[in-house]
């Protein structure tokens, strides 16, 4: 309870300290508006229908995004990491791409593309996939070897090992990783946005900025973090949630 | 101290935590001494606040009332004249040091010089029988061995007193044997006061000039039992003494009466 | 462990292990180049342009004073980004960690501010700070630095009781205990936001100069993306992705030294 408390004071004392500074002239007004003006102009927008469509344009890239980039990567990360010889061809090209930053490539998504939300959403792939991929391999990889080793002792057939072995094992793996891949697809969503232009939150950002709608500016980077923490709040529920059932239902010993 | 007054004297010492489900009395009335050279062992039922009463007596924590006296002047943090052992050595050994480094670490802030340093700590590792694991980490040793670099740590620390918690619980029987041993031959050779806190009732005979036995809550000391085994002693032959296994039965007792109810000191209280 | 496997009875020689080695190193990638070639040769999709062009693009832009106007400055703004977000990253963390009153009073903070995606705040710095190279630079540092406090937050917290007790037992001062166990203890996890820090710093630093900047890496693919020139615009991409991997080698040696304690530790747990 006294954390909540706590919790509530370091946000007022921000926002007080946020109202304080353009106000005792600090940093002109200009460019750092009144919080009480930015949180006015968030409840305009929330009664603003258009507001809600720009969010769901966003939103819609990153669910979008995120879905094929899941399944891709479960596809790709569970057929090269069940066969260790893929595993270890594809190492390096794996370790090479993995690190290219993937809003490089938005040059090459807008030629390609054009200034659409696919040019977005190939981006936002990009990105998202090498995080569950990543983490699916990992997954893979911890099956415990002696119990791999008793399940084909057993007769299992892959199909059967892929299921009661490798998939309760693998599961929290690929939890994890989606939600790095949710984060990180909620940033490119909004990223792409401000530079490819498709419409969506990102693209309202820039447009504010070039026309000096400083209150507005403020007002999405609020709304975003939002969001993001909403992403990040749901996904690690879900991580946590499965962590839970994953241990009660393979552990052995008594927790 | 020639003048015969104790090293370490503790007096109605008790400590309570406060929880969110209310107080608990760790330890009610607890009082004894303990002269300098003495090995003592402490034992006691589970539960019975045997590793409150150590942190107590190295000053890492603060007893609701009562007093821990060193040297004649109270106990109010921890001392430099004092080294604990804990029983966790694979928590409390630093893994990004090497044993030398892990040895050191204490004496870096001594006044000393760095030959000085050196010297003791080679002279730590010698007297634990590890001198050629000086270059290795702790978690390439095995469990005694690790312990006995916990040992080196805190003899080359120089303490007057030397606290042990339960040191050699996590480890295999044969190896304890090795380590009681090792405690032994460093409090003979060097003449280091020790406070010993076991559950094994076996090693507390074997080990002590003198047993405390706890009892349960309200803590106090519900025994305190003379071992009057010769000095010199073994594995074998010291176990097999009947003199020893009166000692051991007479331990044992005391503990089953103190799991089963509240204190009733057959000593009355000082 | 695992059980013989019939590839395993053979011993091999050490060059038939180097062989082995180098052709899965190696043969993916030159089978992907063998194919692009071959299909961008046969494609009319002029975005497609075959690896041969874009090695000749890449030796025409960037050995020259591109090098020196550009990918100099580039790297220059990452790397003083990451090095303050690392500075002042760690800095906070520890104080941070180390209070509970202080990390409870700013959590919800905190989780509001990393969870902001961080090239929004680029609008904001370009309002506060102008279009200069310090712009960039905190850029850099606001998104790098999450990573690197909050993992260091966690890992000053979770500092083993046993180990800080150890330290209290033998009077080891608190300055002197932050520097030799807490840091230490906690290293393995501020490696780890350092980890996440590097990608994060990178996505920034291109970012920042598409949409602010008159120079650097990031401008010059923009540049060449607006001007149509496919084969130099590929060749920047091949460029930050060699920035993108070798960052990621210089880490891994520099962990894997760092943290070499670590690695024998889990090693041996493991056996």
């Amino acid at each position: 309870m006294r954390k909540v408390l706590l919790g509530a004071g370091g946000l007022l004392g921000f926002l007080t300290v946020w109202q304080l500074v353009p106000r005792l002239g600090l940093v002109d007004p200009q460019y750092l508006p009144y919080v009480t003006d930015v949180l006015a102009w968030l409840v305009q927008e929330v009664r603003d229908l258009a507001f809600w469509r720009r969010v769901r344009l966003t939103m819609t890239s990153w669910a979008v995004g995120l879905a094929v980039a899941t399944l891709a990567a479960v596809v790709l990360g569970t057929g090269i990491g069940m066969v260790p010889f893929l595993r270890r061809a594809t190492h390096t090209t794996v370790e090479f791409l993995r690190p290219v930053p993937s809003v490089a490539l938005i040059p090459l998504a807008v030629l390609m593309f054009g200034l659409q939300m696919r040019a977005a959403l190939v981006i936002i792939v990009y990105a998202a996939f090498w995080q569950v991929f990543v983490q699916v391999i990992y997954g893979i990889a911890d099956v415990d070897t002696v119990a791999r080793d008793t399940a084909r002792g057993f007769g299992l057939t892959r199909a059967q090992r892929l299921r009661y072995l490798v998939l309760p094992t693998a599961l929290p793996y690929l939890m994890t990783g989606l939600r790095l891949a949710a984060t990180v697809a909620l940033i490119l969503a909004v990223t792409a946005e401000m530079v490819i232009g498709n419409p969506g939150l990102g693209r309202s950002i820039e447009l504010s900025r070039s026309a000096g709608d400083t209150v507005g500016l403020y007002g999405l980077v609020v709304v975003t973090g939002l969001l993001g923490v909403a992403v990040n709040v749901v996904f690690r529920f879900v991580e946590r949630r499965s962590l839970a059932w994953h241990q009660s239902v393979l552990s052995e010993e008594a927790r | 101290m020639p003048d015969g007054s104790p090293l370490l004297r503790v007096e109605h010492l008790r400590k309570v935590y406060s929880s969110a489900a209310g107080d608990v009395e760790a330890i009610g009335d607890l009082s004894f001494t303990m002269q300098p050279g003495e090995l003592v062992c402490i034992v006691g039922p589970s539960g019975c606040g045997k590793t409150t009463l150590l942190k107590c007596l190295a000053g890492l924590l603060r007893p609701t009332s009562g007093l821990v006296e060193m040297d004649g002047s109270p106990v109010t943090g921890p001392s430099p004249a004092m080294a604990v052992v804990f029983q966790e050595y694979g928590r409390s050994l630093y893994p990004w040091l090497t044993v030398r480094g892990n040895v050191e670490l204490p004496l870096r802030h001594k006044k000393l010089s760095r030959a000085e340093r050196d010297r003791i700590v080679t002279d730590a590792l010698e007297a634990v029988g590890l001198p050629q694991s000086a270059r290795s980490h702790p978690w390439q040793l095995s469990g005694g061995m690790q312990q006995r670099v916990a040992i080196a740590r805190a003899i080359a620390y120089r303490p007057e007193v030397l606290i042990m918690d339960e040191p050699f619980a996590a480890v295999d029987a044969q190896t304890r044997a090795d380590l009681e041993d090792l405690v032994r031959e460093l409090h003979l050779a060097r003449g280091i006061s020790t406070v010993f806190v076991t559950h094994d009732i076996d090693e507390s005979v074997y080990l002590g000039q003198r047993v405390l036995v706890l009892s349960n809550s309200p803590t106090r000391v519900q025994e305190d039992l003379v071992i009057d085994l010769p000095p010199e002693r073994d594995q074998l032959t010291t176990r097999a003494l009947p003199r020893f296994t009166e000692l051991r039965t007479r331990v044992y007792q005391q503990i089953q009466r103190a799991k089963r109810g509240p204190a009733a000191a057959p000593q009355p209280a000082p | 462990m695992t059980a013989l496997r019939a590839t395993d009875a053979r011993p091999r020689g050490l060059v038939t292990r180097i062989a082995v080695n180098v052709s899965f190193g190696f043969g993916l990638p030159v089978l992907i180049v063998v194919l692009w070639s071959a299909w961008s040769t046969r494609s009319t999709n002029r975005f497609l342009v075959g690896p041969l062009t874009i090695l000749d693009a890449f030796r025409r832009t960037w050995i020259g004073p591109a090098f020196v106007d550009d990918v100099l400055p580039s790297l220059y703004r990452l790397g003083l980004g990451l090095l303050a977000s690392i500075v002042l990253g760690v800095a906070a963390g520890v104080v941070i960690g180390s209070l509970r009153r202080l990390r409870d009073t700013l959590e919800p903070l905190l989780e509001f501010f990393r969870a902001i995606p961080p090239p929004v705040l680029i609008p904001v710095a370009m309002l506060l700070l102008g279009i200069t190279d310090t712009m960039k630079v905190v850029v850099i540092v606001s998104g790098a630095i999450w990573p690197i406090l909050l993992n260091t937050v966690e890992g000053v917290r979770a500092t083993d009781s046993v180990m800080l007790e150890t330290a209290d037992s033998f009077r080891i001062p608190r300055r002197e205990r932050l520097w030799s166990v807490v840091l230490p203890a906690a290293s393995p996890r501020i490696m780890t936001g350092v980890r996440q820090a590097l990608s994060v710093a990178l996505i920034l630093m291109v970012i920042s100069e598409m949409f602010a900047s008159s120079s650097g890496l990031g401008y010059r693919i923009a540049y060449f993306q607006r001007n149509y020139l496919v084969a130099e615009m590929w060749s920047g991409i091949l460029l930050l992705g060699l920035i993108g991997v070798l960052l990621a080698v210089v880490f891994g040696l520099v962990e894997r030294r760092v943290l070499r304690w670590y690695h024998g530790m889990k090693e041996i747990s493991r056996a």
